[in-house]
């Protein structure tokens, strides 16, 4: 019997993984032991502890460039980068979940059993304390999307995908009002996440069976074993081409370009705010990191054959967003149909092969986290007595009654329009610049046509609020407490600076755009 | 002549040069976030963060005045990077900027003391202060660029400030009109500056200033003219100088410590810091330099003549400021030596000019609020310390020896004179007419307000004499005003010319008079026209508007530049927009309704396709899942790409 050899592992390099899972793991057992009066509190600074202090060991392990773990996993520049964007964001989405100033006891349910819509839930809607399971099943969740951006390998990938997403499915379906659609939502989601799940996993056997099918080279899922077998496989065999496709399906799933999108709308306006927006920030950042590392290194000698396909999910995904975006009545789903759009200009960055194609993705990615988790907070401010006031009819005349707030929400959605001084603009010319360069002068167009099309829904809210009379029905804004002001402050500050002086995020940007094979 | 312009980069202590500007910034953006929570701290906020810049900005100048090479530059970021267009965010801090940055903080810090108690009883007294930092943080912004995008920054930032709080006090339709007034004139000019910056990327491709004065040099002569005319346009539209002057005296519906700090002593100057500083391009061209001189020579004629009819005492000093910055458009026109000499005229005008707005506002708080120099009379009894002060100040604007205004005034006279053909008789004659004219309205001014019977309004019957806040800055002021001349004259020239370009070579022409004869004369004139006013008005005047011969009615309508104006601008501005509206309506928003239309109907089409069911969803995600894969083996089978 061979001895087990147990790969060597360089814990340093992987510890906010560890230690974001350490928290979760903590997380729970903070539910079982500590009251309840205290949980809370002890919940949500375990974990911004913990995201900060996996921040630090990002920050301290910054010229880090190795493949550790048995070539699972790869902490190299791209890694990196977007795991210190995963966690900046995530600290924003957590201020938003702990905030329990904007509504009594939290945006999340008190108690998920409770039939929605009877005599019990309207109790505990009425001010009861939201769950603290939110906290351990976020961390869960980070933790996940740390390893997602770091997988080496695609078995790897796969459970990271795992446990970012079962989180998530269950993160959906807490919000504390309208609990029939965040249900609904959350089961859609899961539903179609098995799904697209399935997706990926056909992918990865039919890769597997492509590299075992060239003589003399060993089989396997890890990316350096796959990129040697593209670059010496004689011919093109449909292995590899379905498994690729399969892979895509799955991938784009999650960063929502169409026609893999569907969910979205429903999913984002069901789920509690502050969750959607930190779905919409780091669950495409992580989508992102994995379609990236995917495309440029497992399959970067294959670059020929899957630019046109995606580049037309690209065109389409764009069209979709903002074509549908135009139509749209409630706030979230806005939001969403422009998250859908943003989703095929960062795949417009994925096309780009060049390292200033790659930086400009990453900082498409940390620009746009900022952006939409502001707006999110917007979102969950403005609000009557049965919670927030999504319907964009609602919206109409804020301007005049809460004019801060509609001035933050304004600047933001200039921001998402791409008006030069935004974030918006600079990160939309990092994409578009690079693309151009690299001769895929098509998306641009299509980028830029489809950008204009967008700024429609995006100036007609800002019409809304400024140049309409309040109505009866037009709500005040909640003054926020501290979490959400710092959440919304960090988002609309980092949208400006990032647009006004975007030069050293890009540079940070530049010199990690090197993936270690 | 080809000239190279370098700059050294800051390090040590002037690496700090950015806090200028940051300071009264934050302390403006504090006072705006804030709210209400800073009423009743908020002025004191204002006050101190402007202190804390002058406190640096003389630091900072010590600190210039050891170096060797007398101009740093910070560069702080790149603002844009596109290709080969490049802007720096950066500053410039050299002697021209240093002597600027003094003006700005110092005269602003003594004003914004004051306004502390002018506006006490104004409940919107925290927002005032925040807009006045704003002003003063984008005029530091202004002067201390070291290119053109920034100068442009500052200058569109100064002329929002000034637009708030020209229309401070929203409840008054006039001071609204007013605001309208003044964003409108400045616009034109604006675009003009606007223009300016572009010509200088297309043919330079650089807004930087070294680079800009390095490459002026290869251009052609008509570039050159263009470039500079634009400029000028700008310059005209700031400085409220011919044909865009008449939204200045406008401007005076704002708070009286607005006029000083902005019409008077720092912002409407910016014009002459945009000549100054761009001294390269406007040396480079002797037509460019003409119209230069003929626009002050003009300027400081109109300024003068409807200065003397009118009855309001801040439209009287705000024509009188219309035609002081004529002077310094004359100086600075004349280029040489004169750039210098103008830079002196405006520094010493920035202190007697507020300390004489600051002395109206003083007036005005002890009458109720009465602008009328009818409605004065016999003030020097009832306020000492207003009627000394502001007693300087009018000495030292009508150029008596040894005011200020004799120092910095006089050799812009025989500056004029030293023209080498006979335009020196026009230009040096048309100064020296501005003095007398000058000597003459200020006597007005001075003697119906202080002197002569009391013609009060009934409803005032003890004039009182304003509180300590108030008559500290006067007092500080009017000691500027008299002692500052001789002391900027013998040393801003020869601190200047470390200033890329500015001053150096004398004009070798002699005068068409002597040095003497000038000075004579113009003090004769000065005595004449004070003297004059003096006899005219000694027994006051009646309280009603008195009819009036042709050249007086004329300059009580502005010499009917606000017709010219609106026959020029307004007229042609509205058949414009109107043809454009017709165009717009029939040919662009047809094309645009359509592709709406088509979008949304799209959009409404398509979004029937989002049932809500999860079997649909399921079904297009296979949909698309056969599609992605017959194109992925489409590829394969090389039937794309």
């Amino acid at each position: 019997m061979t001895e087990l050899k147990l790969p060597s592992i360089d814990y340093a390099a992987i510890a906010p993984i560890l230690i974001m899972l350490g928290a979760a793991l903590l997380g729970v057992l903070v539910e079982a032991l500590v009251p309840r009066r205290w949980r809370h509190l002890v919940q949500l600074t375990l974990a911004l502890l913990a995201v900060l202090a996996a921040l630090t060991m990002v920050v301290l392990s910054a010229d880090e460039r190795i493949i550790t773990a048995g070539q699972a996993l790869a902490i190299d520049g791209p890694t990196l980068f977007l795991q210190g964007a995963i966690l900046v964001l995530a600290a924003m989405a957590l201020l938003l979940i702990g905030d329990r100033s904007v509504e009594r006891g939290g945006a999340f349910v008190a108690q998920a059993a409770v039939t929605a819509e009877s005599a019990d839930d309207r109790r505990q809607a009425e001010g009861r304390n939201g769950l603290t399971e939110v906290y351990p099943l976020t961390t869960f969740a980070i933790g996940g999307m740390l390893i997602f951006v770091a997988a080496n390998d695609l078995l790897t990938m796969f459970i990271a995908l795992e446990v970012f997403s079962l989180p998530l499915y269950l993160l959906c379906a807490l919000a504390r009002r309208r609990r029939l659609l965040s249900q609904e939502a959350a089961m859609k989601y899961f539903l179609l996440g098995a799904y697209a799940s399935a997706f990926f996993l056909f992918g990865v056997a039919l890769i597997y069976g492509f590299t075992a099918g060239i003589p003399g080279r060993p089989a396997g899922v890890n990316f350096a074993t796959i990129h040697a077998a593209v670059s010496d496989s004689p011919a093109s065999p449909v292995l590899l081409f379905a498994g690729m496709a399969l892979l895509a399906i799955g991938l784009l799933f999650k960063a929502a370009g169409a026609p893999f999108h569907v969910w979205t709308p429903d999913v984002y306006q069901g789920a509690p705010t502050p969750v959607t927006g930190f779905m919409a920030a780091c669950t495409k950042v992580a989508a992102f990191g994995a379609l990236l590392r995917v495309f440029q290194v497992a399959f970067a000698d294959a670059s020929w054959d899957f630019t046109p396909v995606l580049g037309a999910v690209a065109v389409l995904t764009m069209l979709v967003g903002a074509v549908l975006a135009v139509t749209q009545t409630d706030i979230k789903r806005l939001l969403a149909y422009s998250s859908i759009a943003n989703a095929g200009y960062l795949l417009v960055g994925v096309l780009a092969p060049s390292r200033d194609g790659l930086a400009g993705t990453m900082f498409y990615l940390v620009a746009y986290g900022f952006s939409v988790l502001a707006a999110f907070a917007v979102v969950t401010l403005v609000r009557d007595e049965d919670g927030e006031a999504t319907h964009l009819s609602r919206w109409a005349g804020l301007g005049r009654r809460s004019p801060f707030f509609a001035a933050l929400f304004t600047f933001i959605l200039l921001a998402f329009a791409g008006i030069p001084l935004t974030s918006g603009f600079t990160s939309k010319f990092a994409i578009f610049g690079p693309a151009l360069e690299g001769g895929q002068a098509w998306l641009v167009i299509a980028g830029v046509l489809t950008s204009m099309v967008l700024a429609f829904p995006y100036l007609r809210v800002v019409v809304m609020m400024w140049l309409s009379e309040p109505g009866e029905s037009t709500p005040t804004v909640t003054v926020p407490g501290g979490l959400t002001s710092a959440a919304l402050m960090i988002g609309v500050l980092a949208t400006l600076v990032l647009g006004v002086a975007p030069a050293p995020l890009l540079d940070l940007a530049a010199g990690a755009a090197e993936f270690v094979r | 002549m080809e000239e190279t312009v370098e700059y050294a980069q800051a390090t040590g202590l002037l690496g700090g040069v950015w806090l200028l500007v940051a300071i009264p910034l934050v302390s403006a953006a504090i006072l705006l976030l804030l709210g209400r929570r800073a009423d009743r701290w908020g002025h004191w906020l204002g006050v101190a963060a402007i202190g804390a810049a002058f406190v640096l900005g003389l630091s900072f100048f010590f600190q210039l005045r050891g170096l060797e090479n007398k101009s740093v530059e910070l560069s702080l970021w790149d603002f844009i990077a596109v290709g080969d267009l490049r802007v720096d965010f950066g500053l410039l801090f050299d002697p021209l900027a240093a002597v600027f940055v003094l003006l700005i903080t110092g005269v602003g810090f003594l004003i914004h003391l004051y306004a502390v108690e002018y506006m006490s009883h104004d409940a919107g007294r925290r927002r005032f202060f925040a807009y006045f930092n704003l002003f003063v943080a984008a005029m530091l912004l202004l002067v201390l660029g070291n290119n053109y995008v920034m100068l442009y920054f500052g200058w569109e930032g100064v002329g929002l400030a000034s637009y708030l709080l020209i229309s401070f006090w929203t409840e008054r339709p006039s001071a609204a009109t007013a605001g309208k007034k003044a964003f409108l004139m400045n616009r034109v000019g604006d675009a003009g500056l606007a223009i300016g910056i572009f010509i200088m990327f297309a043919t330079l491709g650089t807004t930087q200033y070294d680079e800009v004065f390095t490459g002026v040099g290869a251009l052609t002569g008509t570039t050159v003219l263009v470039l500079g005319l634009l400029l000028l346009l700008g310059a005209a539209g700031k400085s409220g100088q011919f044909p865009l002057q008449a939204w200045l005296p406008d401007a005076m519906e704002g708070p009286t410590p607005v006029s000083a700090l902005i019409h008077a002593a720092t912002m409407v100057t910016a014009g002459v810091y945009l000549i100054a500083r761009s001294n390269p391009i406007f040396s480079a061209n002797a037509t460019l330099q003409l119209v230069v001189v003929s626009v002050g020579a003009l300027t400081l004629l109109i300024g003068c003549i409807i200065g003397a009819a009118k009855d309001d005492i801040k439209r009287v000093l705000a024509w009188s400021t219309v035609s002081q910055i004529g002077y310094m458009f004359l100086g600075v026109g004349l280029g040489g030596a004169a750039y210098a000499l103008a830079i002196v005229h405006l520094l010493a005008h920035g202190f007697f000019k507020a300390n004489m707005f600051l002395g109206a506002g003083s007036v005005m708080h002890g009458m109720k609020d009465q602008v009328d120099l009818r409605r004065f009379g016999g003030l020097s009894k009832y306020m000492k310390i207003t009627w000394l002060t502001f007693m300087m100040g009018w000495l030292a604007i009508i150029g008596m020896f040894p005011f200020s205004g004799f120092f910095s005034k006089e050799p812009i006279i025989v500056a004029a004179f030293e023209r080498e053909d006979w335009t020196a008789w026009l230009f040096g004659g048309a100064a020296l007419i501005g003095a007398g004219l000058t000597a003459f309205y200020m006597t007005r001014l001075f003697v119906l307000t202080f002197h002569g019977p009391q013609r009060w309004t009934e409803d005032i019957e003890h004039p009182h004499e304003s509180p300590k806040l108030m008559t500290i800055p006067l007092i500080l002021l009017a000691v500027g005003s008299v002692g500052a001349g001789f002391l900027l004259a013998t040393s801003v020239p020869d601190w200047l010319t470390e200033t890329a370009g500015l001053g150096g070579e004398h004009a070798e022409h002699e005068a068409v008079l002597s040095h003497a004869v000038i000075t004579t004369l113009s003090l004769l004139v000065t005595v004449l026209g004070a003297g004059l006013a003096w006899f005219l008005f000694r027994a006051g005047t009646a309280t009603a508007p008195q009819p009036a011969g042709v050249l007086v009615t004329a300059a009580r309508r502005n010499l009917y530049t606000d017709a010219v104006n609106e026959a020029v601008f307004e007229k042609p501005g509205i058949f414009l927009t109107r043809a454009l509206v017709y165009l717009d309506n029939r040919g662009i928003d047809g094309l645009v309704n359509g592709l709406a239309a088509a979008v949304g109907g799209g959009s409404g089409r398509l979004r029937r396709m989002q049932t809500g069911f999860v079997r649909s969803y399921a079904t297009s995600i296979l949909a698309g899942a056969l599609l992605v894969m017959a194109a992925f083996l489409a590829v394969q089978a090389g039937w794309l790409a």
